[in-house]
């Protein structure tokens, strides 16, 4: 018997470590989710500054994802990317098409520029759906013969597993227009207002449909909800009562109150998705323990990690606040 | 047809793979060549330093971005295709891997931010810092994963326990006997792949007689770094291999050609090796001195291929040739480097413009001779995956077929041509249009805006934001 128990500590970790992602890499895929629909290009180049700084720092913590899954929950990642086999190929397609997108549009002529408006903007969407549709076929389950996925290629795909995708996309549109309002002013923030309310209402109505979907595809989440913990009844109410705050907020212009609204959503869907689904880390039968790895090497990465996530948190702030304020067109990519 | 998914999965690790090694390569050894000229420029204040920085800034942030989709690609590929191995081998790849997340793709993924876009934004002193910490970073990510790889190739701490492979002891684990000429080797294969780029663009703007003081000043430094590294990258190239001997001899027999176990083994220059006959054609051979190189004596016994079942052997050809290749190339570069430091000294390197020529040249073959020392390392250590433990064809995920094989390589080739392309018609352009003129922002040759960098220019970026709106 240990005397701390390690895999829960790398629960947290991970868990914190993929809210992390979700959220910073939320809100720059939403920007590029949001690039067709921008009302002209100079706001498309107010936007695309407004992320450029800090994409690469916030993309980082899916890597950590990967790798720390490897390290703590190996069975997760051992069956997770061979059962999602396709859809991580889309996600990873989608991150390189959006990733140089930065680059490339940068140092392209206007005669080019459009190809990496579209590169972005596709990227964006398709790294977001693939994303959406991990946590849906999280929910659904996986076919498990010892520690190895035995399933089909296409299995994780299904109309609910569509649903929860598209979800995403929306919820992402969501963080990148609340974040554009953050950080631009003039005519873009004035089309971000404008903006805003739909999509809050479109990640609403989503936030509906998946939720009367979830324990229809998820017996343990249906045994869960109705049967065991009552108390998770307060996510729905709270979620209610935020997305109201929000609208209220848009509709008085608020700056940064809809950016903080929208990361709350996502933080009570996130929570909300994790207690419904606990313990199992690869349903429907194992749970974390089961695919927890030695107990000496999460011992090993953990002192690493407790001395050094501080420091990456403390420095990525100090980015965030250089770039701080509102963007200005034509500021941010003249120097490189 | 039956499409097999392990070949496939070959193919698909090797191909993404390499695309991949050729940035970051190029962009350890420049990162560490930035924080430099960022360093110069801030104790002398001089300029030409400023825009030396800001222009190979422009290529490094094309480079890096390129390497870094392309990197996130290698986090999953392991699971996808591999996942027996990535689990048997998850309690020391997920630490090791997390490590490099932890410590280096942070520092430059974050760092970076600020060198490309804060350049105004922070003092000097900070940006400076950042340039230091992006290069630290690429540094320390060298070192994990060349530890990863290492270990693969020489096993340490470890023992295999039904299938899982369990940790013993995490210094021999991660300080296996192959890191430190494995990383030594690759860290000077960095700084020649970015000091060769450097040289040849510098060299190449020398003969167009454009920004001769910018380009007078990169060259001399790289040719500097270049005359001292070459040579050196042999010496540490032979204890690499040496202990590869020791540790591979099935690898260096296939590096070397030699399929009998035999004293006095010959040191074979040119041949076509024939694994099913298991001999070679149209050998050209100096006796003895293959021994010489390997026991450091005439006669010492160097491992043959037939020593080990044909089962156990790498394939030969690709070993053999890539061995050559990346010699070939090291060895070329060491007399350009030594021939431009020569000239350099007599002060005359920009009166020889068959030299500034061959250094144009030289452009391209440090990735080469990267990629072909990768061959020789990875293809030597087939049919392993981790060597003498674990075969290739017991790490590939269970639940793959042949097709989505097919189908995500194909996707990966079509993705990756569209991104090479336009990386390099993007790099192309940027070395095109050349550092700012040291003199004065007095053209702007590529009507895109400009950060105002001195009072002087910043009315240049007013009109340039009014023509744009």
């Amino acid at each position: 018997m240990e005397l701390i128990d390690l895999t829960l500590i790398w629960i947290v970790i991970i868990g914190i470590g993929v809210f992390m992602y979700v959220l910073m890499d939320g809100f720059d895929l939403g920007v590029g989710i949001l690039f067709p629909f921008a009302p002209d290009d100079r706001a498309r180049d107010e936007m695309m500054q407004s992320v450029a700084p800090v994409w690469d720092g916030n993309e980082t913590w899916l890597i950590l994802g990967g790798a720390g899954l490897l390290a703590a929950f190996p069975m997760v990642y051992a069956v997770f990317l061979p059962a999602l086999y396709i859809g991580v190929f889309l996600l990873l397609a989608g991150l390189i098409f959006r990733g140089v997108a930065f680059e490339f549009r940068f140092k392209s002529g206007s005669e080019s520029r459009h190809w990496w408006d579209r590169s972005f903007f596709g990227g964006s969407t398709v790294a977001a759906f693939a994303q959406g549709a991990v946590a849906g076929a999280y929910i659904q389950g996986f076919e498990v013969e010892g520690f190895s996925y035995v399933g089909g290629p296409l299995d994780w795909l299904t109309p609910f597993t569509l649903m929860t995708g598209l979800g995403v996309v929306a919820g992402y549109a969501l963080l990148g227009i609340t974040w554009t309002i953050l950080k631009t002013e003039g005519s873009t923030r004035d089309w971000a207002y404008r903006i805003a309310p739909k999509l809050l209402a479109a990640v609403m109505a989503f936030f509906v449909i998946v939720s009367i979907w979830t324990p229809l595809a998820s017996e343990h989440v249906r045994e869960r909800w109705f049967d065991h913990v009552t108390a998770l009844w307060i996510f729905p109410l709270l979620t209610v009562l935020t997305a109201a705050w929000i609208f209220n907020k848009l509709r008085k212009r608020s700056d940064a109150v809809p950016f903080i609204g929208s990361m709350t959503l996502f933080a009570l869907f996130y929570i909300g998705l994790l207690i419904s689904m606990w313990p199992y880390a690869v349903p429907p039968e194992h749970t974390f323990w089961d695919a927890a790895s030695d107990p000496g090497s999460q011992l090993f990465l953990l002192l690493g990690v407790l001395f050094l996530i501080p420091i990456i948190l403390g420095y990525t702030a100090w980015t965030y606040w250089v770039f701080r304020g509102k963007v200005k067109a034509g500021e941010g990519y003249a120097g490189h | 047809m039956e499409l097999d998914p392990l070949l496939l999965s070959r193919i698909q690790f090797a191909f993404v793979v390499s695309f991949h090694a050729i940035f970051p390569v190029f962009t350890i050894g420049l990162a560490a060549y930035i924080a430099v000229l960022e360093a110069l420029y801030y104790r002398t204040d001089n300029p030409v330093w400023e825009k030396l920085s800001k222009f190979w800034t422009k290529v490094f942030a094309l480079a890096f971005g390129m390497g870094v989709v392309s990197g996130i690609v290698m986090a999953f590929q392991f699971g996808t295709n591999w996942s027996t191995f990535s689990y048997a081998s998850a309690n020391f790849m997920g630490p090791i891997l997390s490590y490099e997340v932890v410590t280096a793709f942070f520092l430059e993924a974050t760092f970076l931010g600020v060198l490309l876009f804060g350049r105004d934004k922070v003092p000097k002193g900070a940006h400076l810092f950042s340039a230091c910490m992006v290069a630290l970073g690429t540094f320390i990510s060298s070192f994990w994963i060349l530890s990863a790889n290492s270990w693969m190739q020489t096993p340490g701490g470890i023992e295999l326990t039904d299938g899982i492979i369990e940790i013993t002891s995490w210094t021999q684990a991660i300080f296996n006997s192959s890191l430190p000429y494995r990383f030594a080797h690759m860290a000077l294969a960095s700084f020649i792949t970015g000091g060769f780029v450097v040289a040849g663009v510098s060299a190449w703007y020398l003969l167009k007689g454009r920004n001769p003081e910018t380009s007078r000043k990169a060259l001399k430094m790289s040719i500097v770094m270049l005359a001292i590294a070459t040579p050196l990258q042999l010496v540490v190239g032979d204890m690499h291999g040496l202990n590869t001997f020791e540790e591979q001899p099935i690898k260096v027999a296939a590096m070397e050609g030699h399929w009998e176990t035999q004293e006095g083994a010959p040191l074979i220059l040119f041949a076509i090796p024939d694994s099913r006959n298991e001999t070679n054609h149209l050998e050209i051979a100096i006796p003895k001195l293959g021994s010489l190189i390997l026991t450091h004596s005439l006669d010492g016994e160097v491992t043959g291929l037939t020593s080990v079942p044909a089962e156990d052997r790498p394939p030969v050809g690709i070993v053999f040739w890539s061995f050559r290749i990346m010699v070939g190339i090291g060895l070329i570069f060491i007399v350009i480097s030594l021939a431009s430091a020569w000239q350099l000294w007599r002060g005359r390197l920009e009166d020889s413009p068959r030299l500034l020529k061959a250094l144009t040249w030289m452009i391209p073959l440090p990735f080469v001779a990267v990629l072909a020392g990768w061959f020789v390392t990875e293809v030597g250590r087939q049919p392993w995956l981790i060597q003498d433990m674990m075969r290739l064809s017991e790490g590939i995920t269970p639940s793959i077929t042949g097709g989505m094989v097919l189908v995500t390589l194909i996707g990966y080739i079509a993705v990756y041509a569209v991104v090479f392309a336009a990386g390099l018609y993007y790099l192309r352009r940027v070395i095109l249009a050349g550092p700012d003129p040291v003199e004065a922002a007095s053209a702007d040759e590529s009507a895109r805006p400009k950060r105002p960098w001195s009072a002087v220019s910043s009315g240049l970026e007013d009109e340039a934001a009014k023509a744009r709106s």
